[in-house]
This record gives C-alpha cells, sequence and structure tokens, in this order.
C-alpha cells in the first residue's frame, strides 16, 4: 500500500529546489513501509564515487537513524560554520488516526455509501501524510548528498551503506538526555545570539533579518495549516451533502429525481476539487513555510556557533592579557587565542557563504511553490466553474 | 349544524395554537357552504374572525370557499366572471343567489365541481396573473430596553386588482407576523390547508437586539430574521386560498393592526398552547385510522423520509457554512501574518511577492465571508423553511385523522343510540322514545356531516398536496440554481485574484 510511484514523486519534490543535480550520488526514497507507528524507508543510492563499496545498492532505515545522523553532523566540530540540514521531523499520523476513530463513532449515523466515501478520503489523507514524510526525509538526505563538504561525511556514508541495523542504541536515554538539553541551551543561545557585539555587518544584518523571519515564518506556517484544515472540511461538508441528495434522489419518483441525481454527482465531483484544492495548497504553501521554517532554524543554529566562537575569542583574549600580566603560560595562551582567531575566522568565512546560498535557495523555492500554487489554483478554479455551471446548464434545460 | 364560530370572541383565535399542525379548539368545517339551502341566504362570512376589520372588509363578510361552490352551476354568471377577470371578483361581495348553492345531495356532485373550481383558481394562480412581489426591508429599533422592537417595511408591489394600489408598504414588527399566521392556522390547518409556518421566535437573539448590542452577531441576525420574514410572505401570498384571506390583506394593506398579544412566548396563551400540543401529541398516538386510501398511506411515509433526509441535509449544509466563515477567518489570519512575514523578508522581490500573497488572501477571505452568506441564506435557510413546512403538511393529515376519528365518533354514538332506542321500543316510556328518536335524527345529521366533512378534507389535502409539490420542485430548483451561480461567482473570481497574482510571484528573482 506504501510504495510511490515516480510520477507522483515528482510532484511531491517540490518544496526545496532539486537537489539532485550531481550524478555522481543520487540518492532517494523509492519504498517506505508504515508498520504501526514505524515507518521502514528503503534509502536507495547510487554513485560513482569509489568512496563507496557498491555502485547501486539500497538499505533500510528508521526515523531515529536519521535523527542520529543529523546529531552527529552538529556535533561535529568541522562542520561549524556550514547550515547543517534540518532534521527530518518524526512521522505524525495522529490527525488522520483520530479522524478515522471518529468516523468509526458516527458509522451509524451515516449511510454506507457516505461511509466508503469518508474512509476513502481518511485513507487519502493517511497516504498524504506518509507520501509528506517520505519526502522530507528525501530530501533531508538530498540536501547533504549535494553539499561539497558534508557529503563526504564518513556518518553519512554509513548512514548510507552500512546493511546492518545501525546501532542507534546508542541513542538511548543518555543521548535523549543530551538533546532535551541541547534544546534548553538553544533558547538561550537567542539571547546569546542578540547580546554578543557585531563587528560584521554582513551578520548583524543577518542576526537581526534571521531572528525576527524566524517567529514570523513560524506564525505563518500555523496559520497557513489552519487555513488547509478548513478548506479540507469543507471538501468533507461536500461529501455528506452529495451522499444525502443521492438519498433523496432515491426516494423521490418525480422528474426532480433526475435533478436530484445531477447535483448529487456535482458535489461528489466538487468536493474532489476543493480536496485537491486543499492538499495543494498544503504542499506548496503550508510545506514550503514548514520546511524554511526549520532551514531558518538552522541558519540561526550557525549563527549561534559562530557567537559562541567570537564569545570564546573574546574571553581568550582577555585570558591572553591576563596572562601577559601575570607573565605566565603566555605561549599557551598565545596559541589559544591564535586558533579561537582561526576558528572564528573560518566560520565567518563558511558561514557568510552558506548564509548568502541559503538565501538564495529559499528565493528559488518560495518563487518555485508560488508560481505552481497559483496555477493550480487557477486550474481547479477554471475545473470548478466548468462542473457548476455544466450542472446549472442542465438543471436549466429540464 | 352549527356555526359555532361565527360568534367566537376575538381573544378566541388568540389561543389557537401557533404551532403548525395544531389546534386547540377544531372547528367543524365552517366554511363549507355544504348545508342545506336554507342557509343560502345566510352567507356570514366565516373567516373574519380577527379582532378588528378593516372597514373595507366590514360589509364583504366573503366566504373565501365561495369561489369553490359558485362554480357549482355550470351555467352560473359568476364562472364566466371568474374565468375571464383575476380572482378579484370572486372576492367582492356576492351574496351567492340561490341558483348556485344548490343541496348537496350526492357527494359525486361535490367532487366533481370543487375539483374543477379548485382546478380554475389554480389556472389563473398559476398563470400570468399570479403577479405580486413582497419585500420585507429597513429594520430599525423602535423603543428601549425590554420593550423595544424591532419594526420591518412590509412593501408590496403587485398588479393584482385584489389590492387597492399596485405599490403600497406598512410597518409590522415580528408579533405581527405571528399573529397573522396564528389566524391562518386556526382557520385553514384543520380543514386541509398547508399553511406556511411563521419564522421561529428566538428569545436569545432579540434580547440581545432589545439591550442594544450593535455588534455583528445582533445584525446578523435581525437580517436573518428579515430574510425569513420575506420568505414568509412570499410563501403565504404564493398560496392562491390565503392570498386572498382579509387577514392577509389587511397584514399587507392597513396601515394600523391591533397587537397579536398572544404570540408572546410566555403568555398565558402561550403555556396553553404547550400544554395543548402535549394533549394533542398524546391523542395522535391513539388514534388508529383505517385508512381506506393508499394515496394518504403513501404520501405520509414520502414525507416521513423527505422530512428525515432534508433534516439531515440541512445539518451538513449547516456544518458547510461553519467551515466556510471558519475558512474565511483562516484566511485573513494568514493574510496579516503573510503581510508581517513580507515585510521582514530582506529579499525585496521575495517580500513584495509576500506582499501581494497577503493581499490576494486578503480578497480571498471576504470571498469566503461573502460565500458562507450564501451558503446560508440561499441552501441552509432553504432547507430549513421545507423542514418548517413539512410539520405543517404532517399537521394537516394528522387533522384528516382528527376529522376521521370525529366521524367515527358519531357513528359509534349514532349506532348506541340507536341500540337504546331499540330498547326503548319495548317499554312503555313515548317521551323517553321520541327523545331519542330525536337525538338520533341529530345524530344522523352528524355522521353526514362527518362524512363530508372526512371526504372534503381529503379531497382538499390532495390538492395541497400537489400544489405543494409542484411548489417544492420549483422552489428548490430556482434557488439551487442561484446558489450554483453564487459558487460559479466565487471560483470566477478566485481565478482573476490568482492570475493577477501570477506575474508577481514570477517576477521574484
Amino acid at each position: 500500500m506504501t510504495s510511490i510511484d515516480e510520477n507522483s514523486k515528482e510532484k511531491l519534490r517540490s518544496v526545496s529546489v532539486d537537489l539532485n543535480h550531481d550524478a555522481s550520488l543520487l540518492i532517494d526514497i523509492p519504498d517506505a513501509l508504515c508498520e504501526r507507528d514505524k515507518v521502514k524507508f528503503t534509502v536507495h543510492t547510487k554513485t560513482t564515487l569509489s568512496s563507496f563499496q557498491k555502485p547501486d545498492f539500497s538499505v533500510p532505515r528508521q526515523h531515529e537513524d536519521f535523527i542520529w545522523l543529523h546529531d552527529t553532523l552538529v556535533e561535529t566540530e568541522d562542520y561549524a560554520g556550514l547550515i547543517i540540514p534540518p532534521a527530518p521531523p518524526k512521522p505524525d499520523f495522529d490527525s488522520p488516526r483520530e479522524k478515522m476513530h471518529k468516523l468509526g463513532e458516527g458509522e451509524a449515523t451515516m449511510t454506507k455509501e457516505e461511509y466508503t466515501k469518508m474512509k476513502q478520503e481518511l485513507e487519502a489523507e493517511y497516504l498524504a501524510v506518509f507520501k509528506k514524510t517520505v519526502q522530507v526525509h528525501e530530501i533531508f538526505l538530498q540536501r547533504l548528498s549535494s553539499h561539497p563538504v558534508l557529503s563526504k561525511d564518513r556518518n553519512f556514508q554509513i548512514f548510507l551503506e552500512y546493511d546492518q541495523d545501525l546501532s542507534v542504541r546508542r541513542k538511548n536515554a543518555k543521548e535523549m538526555f543530551g538533546g532535551f538539553f541541547k534544546n534548553m541551551v538553544k533558547s538561550a543561545d537567542e539571547v546569546l545570539i542578540s547580546g554578543v557585539k557585531e563587528v560584521d555587518d554582513f551578520f548583524e544584518q543577518e542576526k537581526t533579518f534571521l531572528l525576527d523571519y524566524s517567529s514570523k515564518i513560524k506564525d505563518s506556517t500555523a496559520k497557513a495549516e489552519k487555513m488547509t484544515r478548513a478548506h479540507k472540511n469543507i471538501a468533507d461538508d461536500y461529501i455528506h451533502i452529495s451522499a444525502t441528495l443521492n438519498s433523496l434522489a432515491a426516494d423521490d419518483m418525480t422528474a426532480n429525481k433526475k435533478n436530484l441525481e445531477k447535483l448529487s454527482d456535482l458535489f461528489e465531483k466538487f468536493r474532489k476539487v476543493e480536496g485537491r484544492v486543499a492538499s495543494d495548497q498544503d504542499l506548496k504553501l503550508t510545506e514550503l513555510l514548514r520546511y524554511y521554517m526549520r532551514d531558518i532554524q538552522a541558519a540561526k543554529d550557525l549563527l549561534y556557533r559562530r557567537a559562541r566562537a567570537l564569545a570564546d575569542y573574546e574571553n581568550s583574549n582577555k585570558a591572553l592579557d591576563k596572562a601577559r600580566l601575570k607573565s605566565k603560560d603566555i605561549p599557551q595562551a598565545e596559541e589559544h587565542q591564535r586558533q579561537c582567531l582561526q576558528k572564528f575566522d573560518k566560520l565567518s568565512e563558511s558561514g557568510k557563504k552558506e548564509l548568502t546560498s541559503f538565501k538564495g535557495r529559499r528565493v528559488v523555492a518560495f518563487r518555485k511553490n508560488f508560481i505552481e500554487m497559483a496555477e493550480l489554483e487557477i486550474k481547479h478554479a477554471k475545473n470548478s466553474v466548468t462542473l457548476l455551471q455544466g450542472c446549472i446548464e442542465l438543471l436549466k434545460s429540464n | 349544524m352549527a356555526d359555532t364560530a361565527r360568534d367566537a370572541p376575538p381573544e378566541q383565535t388568540d389561543f389557537h395554537e401557533l404551532e403548525d399542525g395544531e389546534e386547540l379548539f377544531p372547528e367543524p368545517a365552517t366554511t363549507q357552504e355544504s348545508q342545506p339551502a336554507s342557509l343560502a341566504a345566510e352567507d356570514i362570512s366565516t373567516n373574519s374572525n380577527g379582532p378588528k376589520q378593516d372597514s373595507l372588509f366590514d360589509d364583504d363578510p366573503e366566504d373565501l370557499f365561495a369561489e369553490a361552490t359558485e362554480e357549482v352551476s355550470l351555467d352560473s354568471p359568476e364562472r364566466d366572471v371568474l374565468l375571464s377577470d383575476g380572482p378579484s371578483p370572486a372576492i367582492t361581495p356576492i351574496t351567492p343567489p340561490t341558483s348556485v348553492i344548490t343541496p348537496r345531495i350526492g357527494h359525486t356532485h361535490d367532487d366533481m365541481f370543487t375539483h374543477s373550481s379548485f382546478d380554475e383558481i389554480e389556472e389563473e394562480e398559476g398563470g400570468d396573473s399570479f403577479d405580486i412581489h413582497i419585500s420585507v426591508s429597513d429594520p430599525e429599533k423602535v423603543g428601549d430596553g425590554m420593550n423595544a422592537y424591532m419594526a420591518y417595511k412590509v412593501t408590496t408591489k403587485t398588479s393584482m386588482s385584489l389590492f387597492k394600489r399596485s405599490e403600497f408598504a406598512v410597518k409590522r414588527r415580528f408579533s405581527d407576523f405571528l399573529g397573522l399566521h396564528s389566524k391562518l392556522a386556526s382557520k385553514y390547518l384543520h380543514i386541509g390547508y398547508i399553511v406556511p409556518p411563521a419564522p421561529e421566535k428566538s428569545i436569545v437573539g432579540m434580547t440581545k437586539v432589545k439591550v442594544g448590542k450593535e455588534d455583528q452577531s445582533s445584525n446578523e441576525f435581525v437580517e436573518k430574521r428579515r430574510s425569513a420574514l420575506e420568505r414568509y410572505l412570499m410563501r403565504t401570498v404564493k398560496h392562491p386560498i390565503l392570498l386572498k384571506d382579509p387577514d392577509v390583506l389587511q397584514f399587507l394593506e392597513s396601515s394600523e393592526l391591533p397587537r397579536a398579544v398572544s404570540t408572546q412566548a410566555l403568555s398565558s396563551a402561550g403555556l396553553l398552547r404547550m400544554v395543548n400540543k402535549a394533549a394533542d401529541a398524546v391523542n395522535k398516538m391513539t388514534i388508529k385510522m383505517n385508512e381506506s386510501d393508499a394515496w394518504f398511506e403513501e404520501k405520509q411515509q414520502h414525507f416521513e423520509n423527505l422530512d428525515v433526509q432534508l433534516r439531515k441535509l440541512h445539518t451538513s449544509v449547516e456544518s458547510l457554512v461553519c467551515h466556510r466563515k471558519e475558512l474565511s477567518v483562516n484566511t485573513a489570519q494568514f493574510a496579516k501574518s503573510a503581510a508581517m512575514l513580507g515585510n521582514s523578508e530582506d529579499h525585496t522581490a521575495l517580500s513584495r511577492a509576500l506582499s501581494q500573497l497577503a493581499e490576494v488572501e486578503e480578497k480571498i477571505d471576504q470571498l469566503h465571508q461573502d460565500q458562507a452568506n450564501a451558503d446560508f441564506y440561499l441552501f441552509s435557510e432553504l432547507l430549513g423553511d421545507y423542514v418548517r413546512l413539512l410539520t405543517a403538511v404532517k399537521g394537516v393529515f394528522d387533522h384528516r385523522m382528527k376529522t376521521w376519528q370525529k366521524w367515527q365518533d358519531s357513528q359509534m354514538l349514532l349506532q348506541k343510540k340507536r341500540e337504546a332506542e331499540a330498547k326503548l321500543q319495548f317499554t312503555n316510556k313515548p317521551d323517553k322514545l321520541q327523545q331519542a328518536k330525536d337525538e338520533i335524527k341529530e345524530l344522523e345529521g352528524k355522521v353526514q356531516q362527518g362524512e363530508r366533512d372526512f371526504e372534503q378534507i381529503s379531497k382538499t389535502i390532495r390538492k395541497e398536496v400537489s400544489r405543494f409539490e409542484k411548489e417544492r420542485v420549483k422552489d428548490f430548483k430556482t434557488i439551487i440554481i442561484k446558489y450554483l451561480e453564487s459558487l460559479v461567482q466565487t471560483q470566477q473570481q478566485l481565478i482573476k485574484y490568482w492570475e493577477a497574482f501570477l506575474p508577481e510571484a514570477k517576477a521574484i528573482s
């Protein structure tokens, strides 16, 4: 039930710009299986690089394996100056599951046909959530594979290649606590970032921008999600309306019967269009915003690391001064200071590059998605007009 | 048979049920001229039992069923008049000439002519002579505090000669509408006419208005009520019989209308209504009617099913309205959020595009709001109206059952009396015997009347149901088409907005 064909994947791959240019390392998730709460992804790699043992291979991976990969990358010092692609969120089937539960409870109040349709809708919704989670995991890997530095990461290679179950048992209580602590520290970092005196205009601007943008995009994501959900509710209402009209038609013995049937048919088709409007809006707008909300967070993390490095550098300066005063341990202090400066400069240099390309990526992605969304809205609205006018004609002619 | 309603004091009408299908004092079919010719001279209107009569109608003690009965004689000059002109001549005081009122001996006689008379009336009404348009507008608050009320302007535009003028307006308040319905219900429901129900009271809604809360929800409430009142009046006048009722005409035309006090929910009349409604419900359950006519059983079942389905549909549409309003609110919120995001965005072109997106979404939110109104006022209210109308239809069937019961009761009583009389034959009590014979004679009359009433109401119901079904189909079709057109408009606007946005999106670089 859960394999996805190439065609639908093409349509899905929209949130981020096409990342799989580099043919030397091509990654995709052609298949995934949903077992209760667990999703098993099949990660497929095609490569011409000699660093890999085989040119074409697949491995099964769980969500936790992706998280492990992300966290190890974050913790790697060498990558401190890079924007680490945000970790894919945990697959969340709560919403369709809850709805399925409610539907089961309300089964007695609806006709068999209605129930079947609602069930189909929910299954489609379930499938949509599933597709989204596959997409978001895939994009994570593709971001890595298209990054000049990250694609060469040893852990990344292990992730792609190691055909045994990754001992993610490492990610037990200890690691979990580590993660929790990290998150706590993160919010303190916002204060840190805003507190640090910035020497570089570029970073000053970026800091202001990212802090503000981050909260705004979070808000927009939430609001877009509410909008999409209301749209979906309307499509569901049309299912009930269509079904009841059908019942009315069945009971009707007059010439009105045809009219009722036509109307029921119209609403059935119309609700499908409305459903598509809702899901397209979800993919092009809500998912876009959601993705970049996480990406912005990753960019902020970069700024944080740089700010930390700056703080370290400043501290090392103070230590050096102190050492000079005391005339003790001067060479160590000098070395330490030199290292701090080096680290800071490296971070600044790579950070600038990363942030600039990030902006470019973001602009391109927004453009692509806005265009696609507008085009789809127009297409669906035109469809709706045709459907509606067709029905009006039929009704008038009777 | 006694014309009991004639001298009914005005207050009695006030005690009549407002609710459809219910009836406090089952009036015998007083308006039928199915009486011996001796009553021919006494053409007293049975329906002018409103408290005050407009002077115009004082000397028009018209019997609304005169038209039903006037066509009895096919050669009657009145008939030609009726056919050639509009309905008004039927109303002008015509003391039916004795030639017209022939004793109703055979029922077939009745059937043929009442049947045909209805046909003719319907032809006229259904044709181009039915031209009346009523609008309810300009709600304005009168008074202050808990005694305040909304006054509505009722404007009638018509070319029918039934009315004095072609365009006129009066001021009415909600209880006036309820009063009108109450009068019509008391006159027509028990003889089988489907009287459109008046809009529902709403204590909560009105209190808000009285208290002076000038917010959106009380404005919506007033608009909802205004629209409902308009539909109510239009439905009422579409009924060929009701249109000519003097109470209806008075309601539309006369500048002053006595207040219908007993329509208040918490009045003693209101409480009495509730008690009687409960009693009636119990009675309904105990009447076991031998249905000799499958048509009625079929129709009743049909209306039961229709009721269930319409209620279900109504619920779904109400849910649709709710969700669409939600969508509108959510879209507006998103628009604001997108605008803020656009302000925050430091890439100029993207920033502009985001602002444009915010503008589009704001326009779309208004679109959704308008659509939600169409969902409600066209689709949802249509269904609500018909759910209420079906209650009136079901009530009419119930009245038929009651009429039958009455007939049966008289028949049983007659039987008993006959048995008693037979017994008395063998005793030597001449005056008791005579009394018994007199009672029997009276009861025989009653039984005959009962049977005639039953046949009449059955006939009326058949006609009414056929008219109702036709109206219903027409009504639905008209309004559904309007509703679909509103959906088309929304979609076309969406196309416009998104097509305007597309170049902005493409301009991002």
